[in-house]
């Protein structure tokens, strides 16, 4: 078939399945847009931002499970994108981003908006293109599908010059992908998983360590198995949230700089670390040279590199999880005892019993925490919480009843502030049904607040919940904490009038100081189904606890914290 | 930390920005690259790099792991039994003694390979630590301009 460039883009986008693209145009990119406004193949959610835009399509991602789609001009359009690449990237999204270049005699001039696209995406991206001839594009643009979707997930930016878009070639996308040098290990050797069984068989205190490797490999359901067969408890990292039930009796919690301590304590104790799609992140292990350190070492992961990186493995199992733990079961049943850790329980339990995670009431101020469990409260699994980057960030994982996987979405390994409202318009659209939560502070939401304008544009109707302190929350507790209560550009007294700024732009906004004004707000903004914000008014200086200090070791929490 | 001297040869396609992949592993963690060398392999699509690296162990385990999960590479080797040369090539005066500087070529598996007017070119290929040695020996002719190729090795 000869069509040009830009029909191509169309047509390889239709034959992957794509129904919604996130983007913003411009000149580089105008040959694609053109043919995007003559198809009806898939929806363009225009975002107001280019940054929003990848968000959203990580968010519509990590809802769907599928591959997100962004599209962006070249120059500026690109740069602005770079942010939701390197977030996509660092927390193993599967993304396809595809940009517009200046054509190519005009590359390596500083033509307008000439930027070196893949230059700057290379440290950032599972693997980028340069599309130097429109025969190519076919080829490419599977790849980059197939990249993005296989082995360990991640973003493939392909960026093609003005000019190979218009250019006429042909088009075939029926050929297989073929890349002789790129072929994922996706089943575990099974000499070592049976290593591995009689390891977990013997051991006296395992505990499992479930990281968001499983909800990229949709294993929660055979983790779910895995657990209650063999009644080994589990501790999830701030990724995994929603692997298990909350109300599971095997889940302790989340662990990490912030878990709990139960959690803590348990990964310190442990005769026997199984980690399962986890990396051994520096938030979750702390010291490193005192994590678990009796245990032996566990570690499944689809990506090699990630093996023995930080926290050497005794029992290395290159795979995806999903396919390992299919080859588990069956020995697990065969071989591990499920009452051999009734001891192991009891000391648990004891954990929770000093040092249940929670909070305390005090004054007439709502605590920030209480909103997070109300949320769960009252929408419990109907509704997906996406979130923003800092304290209420840390009190949405922590206090959130989470049930399945893919109910939770937030940005872990960047921390990118301004993630949550666009990354909930994209789990909007992948999960209408579903009321789509944006958990934020009254910092992050400024860092995309345009995306007001696409909510309501689109009917992408996400309630915006500002724990509002009037700081930038996290650092102003590391200032109190850690720097003599200096607090440098962190106090946000001055703010804007957020009930007026979703009003202007077509949404609907609650300001809200107490507990009864919550629950009407949100349930009001639930029956409206339009974009809100909810700006709830909390306890100024909570701080988010327990908190391991950056570098101390898991099991030296700070349990409270009294100002001095 | 434990610190090393790594020869590492990686085979990757022939393809634009295969390089930039490579040496960004490096210089993103501020690891320098003391020595690369590129070449297609025969009747292939693909080219042979050897890289001469100093660093932590650890970090160079990682960079290797790093250089496995690029795309483009299809192998990685991490040399510990080695075969490993260097050329040089020095052009010197043609007023210096061309029987000595033949002479010292020729203990470094070397020899002169041009002489124009007024220079002449003398070339050596041997391990690293004694191309090292015969650049020292090679002073005292007034070299004018001297040329290390980097190393290139294959696994015994």
């Amino acid at each position: 078939m000869q069509i040009s460039g830009a029909q191509m883009v169309i047509e390889a986008l239709i034959a992957e399945e794509v129904e919604v693209v996130f983007g913003y145009p411009g000149g580089a990119i105008m040959n694609v847009y053109d043919e995007i406004y003559k198809q009806n193949g898939f929806q363009h959610i225009m975002a107001r931002h280019e940054q929003a835009a990848v968000h959203a399509a990580e968010g519509y991602s990590k809802a769907s499970g599928k591959v997100g789609v962004a599209m962006i001009t070249s120059g500026p359009g690109f740069t602005n994108a770079i942010t939701g690449i390197a977030d996509a990237y660092m927390d193993s999204i599967p993304l396809v981003v595809i940009s517009g270049q200046v054509p190519m005699s005009l590359i390596g001039t500083d033509a307008f908006q000439e930027i070196d696209a893949v230059g700057i995406s290379r440290p950032c991206t599972k693997h980028n293109y340069l599309v130097t001839d429109a025969s190519d594009l076919a080829r490419v643009l599977k790849e980059a599908f197939y990249l993005a979707r296989s082995g360990r997930p991640g973003p493939v930016h392909v960026d093609i010059p003005k000019d190979v878009t218009a250019q006429i070639a042909n088009f075939d996308y029926s050929k297989d992908v073929e890349l002789e040098t790129y072929k994922p290990t996706v089943k575990g050797n099974v000499r070592q998983i049976k290593k591995a069984i009689d390891a977990i068989a013997a051991a006296k205190r395992p505990l499992l360590y479930l990281g968001g490797g499983i909800i990229n490999a949709n294993a929660a359901d055979l983790v779910r198995e895995f657990s209650k067969l063999t009644q080994i408890p589990a501790v999830e990292t701030f990724m995994a949230r929603g692997t298990l039930h909350h109300a599971d009796p095997l889940l302790i919690s989340m662990l990490g700089m912030h878990g709990s301590y139960a959690a803590n304590m348990a990964m310190s104790e442990t005769d026997l670390v199984i980690g399962l799609g986890a990396r051994f992140d520096d938030r979750v292990t702390g010291k490193l040279s005192e994590f678990a350190k009796h245990a032996q070492i566990i570690h499944v992961d689809i990506d090699p590199a990630s093996i023995s990186k930080l926290v050497n493995a005794h029992f290395p199992i290159v795979g995806d999880v999903q396919n390992v733990l299919e080859t588990m079961i069956p020995l697990a049943k065969e071989q591990v005892d499920p009452t051999r850790y009734d001891a192991w329980h009891k000391t648990i339990a004891n954990f929770n019993k000093l040092h249940p995670l929670g909070y305390s009431e005090e004054g007439d101020r709502i605590k920030p925490q209480w909103v997070v469990e109300r949320i769960g409260q009252l929408l419990g699994d109907d509704a997906n919480i996406s979130t923003d980057v800092g304290q209420h960030q840390m009190w949405a994982a922590q206090f959130y009843p989470f049930s399945r996987p893919r109910q939770w979405i937030s940005s872990g390994g960047l921390g990118t502030m301004g993630f949550g409202f666009p990354a909930a318009m994209g789990v909007k659209r992948a999960d209408p049904k579903r009321v789509s939560i944006n958990i934020t502070g009254d910092g992050s939401i400024l860092m995309n607040i345009q995306e007001l304008m696409t909510s309501v544009e689109y009917d992408l109707p996400v309630i915006n919940v500002i724990l509002n302190n009037n700081f930038l929350g996290m650092v102003r507790q590391w200032q109190t904490m850690f720097y003599d209560k200096r607090h440098s550009s962190t106090d946000l007294s001055i703010q804007p009038d957020f009930v007026k700024l979703a009003e202007s732009f077509g949404g609907i906004g609650y300001r809200v100081s107490t507990k009864e004004e919550f629950d009407a707000a949100l349930k009001d903004a639930v029956e409206k189904n339009v974009v809100a914000i909810i700006d709830v008014a909390v306890n100024r200086f909570e701080n988010v606890l327990p908190m391991v200090p950056a570098g101390g070791s898991l099991f030296n929490m700070m349990l409270e914290y009294k100002e001095k | 930390m434990e610190e090393a001297r790594r020869v590492i040869s990686v085979i990757v396609l022939n393809e634009a920005s295969v390089l930039s992949r490579i040496s960004g592993l490096f210089s993103g963690r501020g690891y320098n690259i003391d020595s690369l060398t590129v070449a297609p392999i025969p009747d292939s699509k693909y080219s042979r790099i050897t890289i001469v690296t100093a660093g932590s162990v650890r970090v160079i385990e990682q960079i290797t792991k790093q250089l496995h999960k690029l795309i483009p590479v299809l192998k990685v080797y991490e040399h510990a039994d080695l075969v490993e040369k260097e050329m040089a090539m020095v052009k010197i005066p043609l007023s210096e003694s061309i029987s000595d500087i033949e002479a010292l070529a020729h203990a470094y598996n070397g020899r002169i390979v041009n002489v124009s007017s007024d220079t002449l070119i003398v070339m050596v290929a041997d391990e690293p630590y004694r191309i090292a040695h015969f650049l020292e020996a090679i002073k005292r002719f007034h070299p004018k301009e001297i040329v290390r190729s980097g190393s290139v090795a294959l696994e015994r």
